[in-house]
């Protein structure tokens, strides 16, 4: 019975006297792995080579504002609704007078913290958001942390900075995804 | 022995002393560089430039593990072993030749020192003393262990080195009978023209000896001593810390050691092709004594390359072939190369008795005739029952 047509024909049969001499089949490995003695590696040195991993790259969490600085987010609850991992907590609060330039809508987010250690980088919150306030940057990753207590982030980490804004677009020119400067090891 | 002679005489054993352990110590470095590289990978290159301070972070790691002992292990005997793999190892390094000699002038007299730790007319005797001794450290310590499994390694370890080094020996025999002596540095001063090298006249005993340093050394294919899968470990599975680094130092030693008679028995020594009328040419432009100098040091350089090819060898040999299978070694050692290496010494012989110096290509010519007639002939297929 023939299940595919790369099917080989296994053979028992006996060595001649050429292959049971050996020589000339070590021969030919060596010159086998010579070859790839002088070839070249495929290794991305990865702290001081980094590869750009696409525009979707789900990275570094981030609670976008808009163009006049006000935070999107309106504590809806549905990204810790939608978090399979239950990392995303908040607190919600009411705008007061003269808070108008700080957030967009009457409610919104006192407290707004992701647990990193629980986070799967699944990106639902980022789908579940209405108000589009919740990204994950393709161009930054979570850096490393050495302490238990570093690891829940609040807003001080999230709310994106207006003199760094975060834009998603598939820009060739990107090459790497740059981590935390801090972190980079320098060039050897 | 006047002073500046034994002055002299102490650095240039020193010198010796210290390229041995050097060379050594780097080719573990070299061992992982070259693995990484014939496996397309980078190999270590945190440690320093191009990770060339890994040996000493490695040495590091060795002296604060912890140093184990078994409880029912015979300690000292434990401690033993590796000392007597470690010892034998730097022994075997005392007879290698090499360059010709260190010239200089004192007392208005030119003194020629020869450029080896000692020069004894019974080097190959004393290599194969050594060598031979060198069995015990792998035996003793796998006994000392205490431990079944260290002792089949060790045992191992002893039949393959034993069988081997009988074969080693007979290849080298007609290399001894060619050239009448058992002085290294009279081997090599045989081999002053090209086409006198040994590789050349004796080019089946080279293989053979080739091979057989190979197992000497316990190195790929004939790692059989060491065996993760059927063995634990091998003869050094209680090991840990400073004394398996001895081990296994001593087996980068005894590689360096089989690459420089490699080289010296069978491509010349430190001999390279019209190293006379270089050595001419720098004796009459800079004068007897600098002149002579500076041609030493490039018979040392040559000398050096040599080595660190076969070193590399050896590597690229590890990174290639699959381990044999116990009863194969055995098979190749007693039943292929000892009579081979016997029909050798009985051709070189009749050879030399009727001045024929290529007597051992006889051997080489049949084979390949052997072989290919061979392939010519179609092999038979066999019967497999065809289910329908």
């Amino acid at each position: 019975m023939q299940l595919t047509n790369r099917s080989k024909q296994v053979s028992n049969k006996e060595m001649t006297l050429a292959e049971k001499m050996y020589l000339p089949a070590v021969v030919s490995g060596l010159a086998i792995t010579i070859r790839h003695f002088f070839r070249k590696k495929p290794t991305i040195q990865y702290p001081e080579v980094k590869k750009y991993l696409g525009p979707i790259y789900r990275g570094h969490h981030i609670l976008k504002r808009d163009e006049q600085g006000r935070e999107r987010c309106t504590a809806c609850g549905l990204c810790a609704v939608a978090c399979p991992a239950e990392a995303i907590s908040m607190v919600a609060a009411e705008r007061k007078k003269g808070e108008e330039n700080l957030y967009r809508e009457e409610k919104y987010a006192a407290v707004y913290e992701i647990n990193m250690l629980r986070c799967i980088f699944c990106g639902l919150c980022e789908e579940a958001c209405p108000k589009q306030a919740v990204y994950l940057r393709h161009d930054q990753m979570v850096p490393v942390f050495l302490e238990r207590d570093e690891v829940i982030y609040g807003k001080e980490r999230l709310v994106e900075k207006m003199d760094d804004r975060y834009i998603r677009v598939a820009n060739s020119e990107v090459k790497a995804t740059p981590t935390e400067p801090s972190l980079t090891r320098a060039a050897t | 022995m006047d002073l500046p002679i034994l002055i002299v005489k102490g650095i240039i054993i020193l010198v010796i002393f210290g390229i041995t352990l050097l060379i050594a110590t780097y080719s573990t470095y070299a061992e992982r560089k070259v693995a990484a590289f014939l496996q397309d990978r980078i190999g270590p290159n945190r440690a320093g430039p191009w990770g060339l301070l890994q040996p000493i972070a490695d040495a590091g790691k060795m002296f604060f593990k912890e140093d184990f002992i078994p409880s029912q292990a015979s300690k000292w005997l434990f401690i033993l072993g590796p000392c007597l793999a470690m010892l034998t190892a730097l022994m075997s390094s005392a007879v290698i030749p090499f360059a010709d000699s260190i010239r200089f002038a004192w007392d208005k007299v030119n003194y020629d020192i020869p450029v080896q730790a000692i020069e004894i007319n019974i080097g190959v005797l004393y290599i194969f003393g050594v060598v031979s001794l060198g069995v015990y450290g792998v035996m003793v310590g796998g006994w000392a262990s205490n431990n079944k499994f260290s002792l089949l390694g060790a045992i191992r370890a002893a039949s393959q080195n034993i069988s081997y080094e009988i074969a080693l020996g007979l290849s080298m025999i007609t290399i001894l009978m060619m050239t009448g002596s058992l002085s290294v540095r009279a081997i090599v001063n045989e081999q002053a023209t090209f086409f006198e090298w040994n590789v050349f006249t004796q080019p089946l005993g080279f293989i053979i000896f080739l091979t057989c340093s190979f197992a000497e050394c316990n190195r790929t294919p004939f790692d059989l001593p060491e065996c993760e899968t059927e063995l634990v470990g091998g003869y050094h599975t209680e090991y840990s810390s400073m004394k398996l680094g001895f081990y296994l130092f001593a087996e980068y030693i005894n590689m360096f050691v089989s690459s420089a008679f490699i080289s010296s028995l069978y491509f010349g020594g430190f001999h390279y092709p019209f190293m006379n009328e270089v050595g001419g040419a720098l004796e009459g432009s800079l004068g007897a004594v600098a002149g002579h100098n500076v041609a030493t040091a490039i018979q040392f350089v040559v000398f050096f390359g040599k080595i660190l090819f076969f070193i590399f060898f050896f590597m690229w040999v590890r990174w290639t072939l699959p381990r044999f299978r116990y009863d194969q070694l055995m098979n190749l050692g007693w039943k292929t190369f000892i009579p081979l290496s016997i029909l050798n010494v009985v051709l070189t012989g009749a050879g030399l008795l009727y001045d024929f110096k290529y007597a051992s290509w006889l051997i080489v010519i049949v084979m390949t005739v052997l072989a290919v007639t061979s392939t010519a002939r179609t092999p038979k297929q066999a019967v497999i029952p065809q289910q329908s």
